[in-house]
């Protein structure tokens, strides 16, 4: 267990460190126009952890996901209930800024999506400028720090300056991937950032999460079963319920989940009955 | 193994393949015949439409290239008289006076109408959806009636025709015409760019300037550029308030000199060298409203690609 003690400066983005728990979920429920997507979802995210969210299609994992950082506030008459405490902040009442809590938490989308107008390296530092940093000594580090932790430095550090959208797929989703990290986010959620890369793209992606994880959180919302089981030390099973509305059907150890689910629906999914 | 092959029942499909490939292959020679008489009767209409087009075209490089030359292009206008009915002089201060009345006009324009589009595509209210029609129906306002309107709000007030009521009236022609061609490609642009900008911790003014306007620059400078090319050309409001000048004139609170009224004031003229001098003015009017439409094209090509 790790306690800071030694830091007397107060550091708002320390996050609770004493359970180690990074965000907390309780009855969270989201609704569409009056529809609900998904209903009363509760779990724990622990700090440096992977946390998967799995289900099949229509099960809420990604409506799930993008409540974690608000995302839904664009979607008119979309409302979410519940409660998600961020260290000791609840993000939907207390009176903590949108645009700072979402740059708290990064994200990573289902299609690899650098600005297409950026340079590499202003891609990367855009999160950065968007939140009032100009130094140019704390951008450049900012770079070379989060191309490295994304796996990207050494194929793209001679040609910065070139476009993001002249990489290749799977590089475009590693700067993404950069682009978030730049910001120091206490939690990086994931939106199936596999689905539209290669085999190989794939693989590196998923061996640069088990490098990501010491650095921060990661919620990851994935189809693919053996991906959450490769990458997740959490697991959360999402299905749709009667009325269409996405429920939590067990959270668990990923280990737990995929060898002694608890829930015969687990059991079912995990084994390709449905889904 | 062969006698267990054929011993299976035959299979439906195998059947059908065969009936599909048998009738494909037996209409064939009808069918190209068909797409055939269908690509000749496209490429006739193509002519048809062509030849209007042509002829025009064809009068205008004709008639027109006799009239211009240098003198013509850079000197003031002179009036021909019975004494010397050739005396045309030149048209330098009405591409002087276009040039202000349309840059002038854009200067206004632009940042309005861009504006407008960024607000059209963004806003969901039911402000923008009135705004929304109102532009629409903006874009296709005869000309005469802003012509109409700034010879009521500018000319009769200030009693002066002028350069500023052309701009008035052209202004207020490009405003919706800008924010149409803006309010489409700000709408092109995809919205996982601007998640991606809002999970980044950006506030709406800065997506709109870093990620939106770059993203859309490309089309947003063709609706400029086009609408710039169609005022240029219009002719029934300069016409109505920009009234007349012969000399050099900088200051768009005077009377000022343009290309379309030059135009249409000389092809009326009772001397057969001003009505051929018409055809040289109308051939400066549309070589630069060309040139401003292949900028816009130039522009556009360059900055997608660079984006590539």
């Amino acid at each position: 267990m790790e306690v800071v003690t030694t830091k007397t400066e107060v550091t708002t983005n320390m996050p609770t460190t004493k359970n180690e728990i990074a965000m907390q979920l309780k009855d969270v429920s989201v609704a569409f126009s009056g529809r609900t997507a998904v209903r009363d979802v509760t779990f724990d995210v622990e700090e440096k952890k992977v946390t998967s969210l799995i289900g099949p299609s229509g099960s809420g994992k990604t409506t799930l996901l993008r409540s974690l950082n608000r995302l839904h506030d664009l979607t008119k008459g979309a409302v979410v209930e519940g409660q998600i405490l961020l260290g000791d902040t609840d993000i939907y009442n207390d009176k903590l800024p949108t645009t700072l809590l979402r740059s708290r938490i990064g994200m990573v989308f289902q299609r690899p999506n650098p600005f297409p107008t950026m340079s590499i390296y202003d891609n990367v530092v855009s999160g950065l400028r968007f939140n009032g940093i100009k130094k140019k000594a704390l951008l450049d580090e900012a770079v070379e720090s989060s191309l490295i932790a994304a796996a990207l430095w050494d194929s793209v550090k001679g040609r910065l300056k070139n476009g993001g959208t002249t990489l290749s797929g799977g590089e475009q989703q590693r700067l993404c991937i950069a682009r978030a990290l730049a910001v120091e986010p206490e939690i990086l959620l994931m939106d199936e950032p596999t689905s539209s890369l290669d085999p190989i793209s794939t693989k590196a992606i998923e061996d640069l999460m088990g490098e990501l994880k010491n650095r921060v959180t990661i919620v990851i919302v994935t189809h693919n079963m053996q991906q959450a089981a490769r990458v997740s030390d959490n697991c959360a099973f999402l299905l749709m319920g009667d009325d269409r509305a996405g429920e939590l059907i067990e959270f668990a150890e990923t280990k737990k989940i995929f060898n002694n689910p608890s829930d015969p629906r687990t059991l079912d999914y995990i084994q390709g009955r449905f889904g | 193994m062969t006698d267990l092959l054929t011993q299976l029942p035959p299979d439906p499909i195998y059947d059908r393949r065969k009936q599909i490939q048998e009738r494909a292959a037996k209409t064939i020679g009808r069918r190209t015949l068909i797409s055939r008489a269908y690509i000749s009767m496209l490429m006739g209409c193509f002519i048809i439409a062509l030849i209007p087009l042509g002829s025009v075209i064809y009068a205008l490089i004709n008639k027109g290239i006799a009239a211009i030359s240098w003198t013509f292009l850079t000197a003031l206008p002179s009036q021909p008289n019975l004494m010397q009915q050739d005396a045309i002089g030149g048209i330098g201060n009405a591409i002087l006076g276009t040039i202000i009345i349309d840059l002038l006009a854009g200067l206004v324009a632009v940042p309005i109408g861009v504006l407008l589009g960024l607000y059209l595509a963004e806003a969901t209210s039911r402000v923008a959806d009135f705004l929304r029609a109102i532009t629409e129906i903006m874009t296709g306002i005869p000309s005469i009636l802003l012509g109409v309107f700034a010879y009521e709000y500018v000319v009769v007030p200030t009693k002066q025709f002028s350069g500023l009521a052309g701009i008035v009236a052209l202004g207020v022609l490009m405003v919706p015409v800008i924010a149409k061609a803006s309010e489409i490609s700000f709408r092109g642009v995809p919205s996982t760019l601007r998640e991606a900008g809002l999970a980044l911790g950006a506030r709406d003014s800065k997506i709109a300037k870093s990620i939106t306007l770059p993203v859309a620059a490309p089309g947003v400078i063709t609706g400029v550029l086009l609408s710039l090319a169609r005022a240029m050309g219009e002719t029934a409001p300069i016409l109505l308030v920009v009234g007349a000048s012969g000399a050099w004139n900088f200051n768009p609170l005077k009377p000022i000199s343009a290309l379309p009224l030059l135009t249409y004031n000389y092809s009326g003229s009772q001397y057969p060298s001003q009505r051929a001098a018409a055809w040289g003015v109308a051939l400066a009017l549309v070589t630069m409203i060309l040139i401003l439409s292949l900028t816009a094209r130039i522009v556009s090509a360059r900055m997608r690609r660079e984006k590539r």
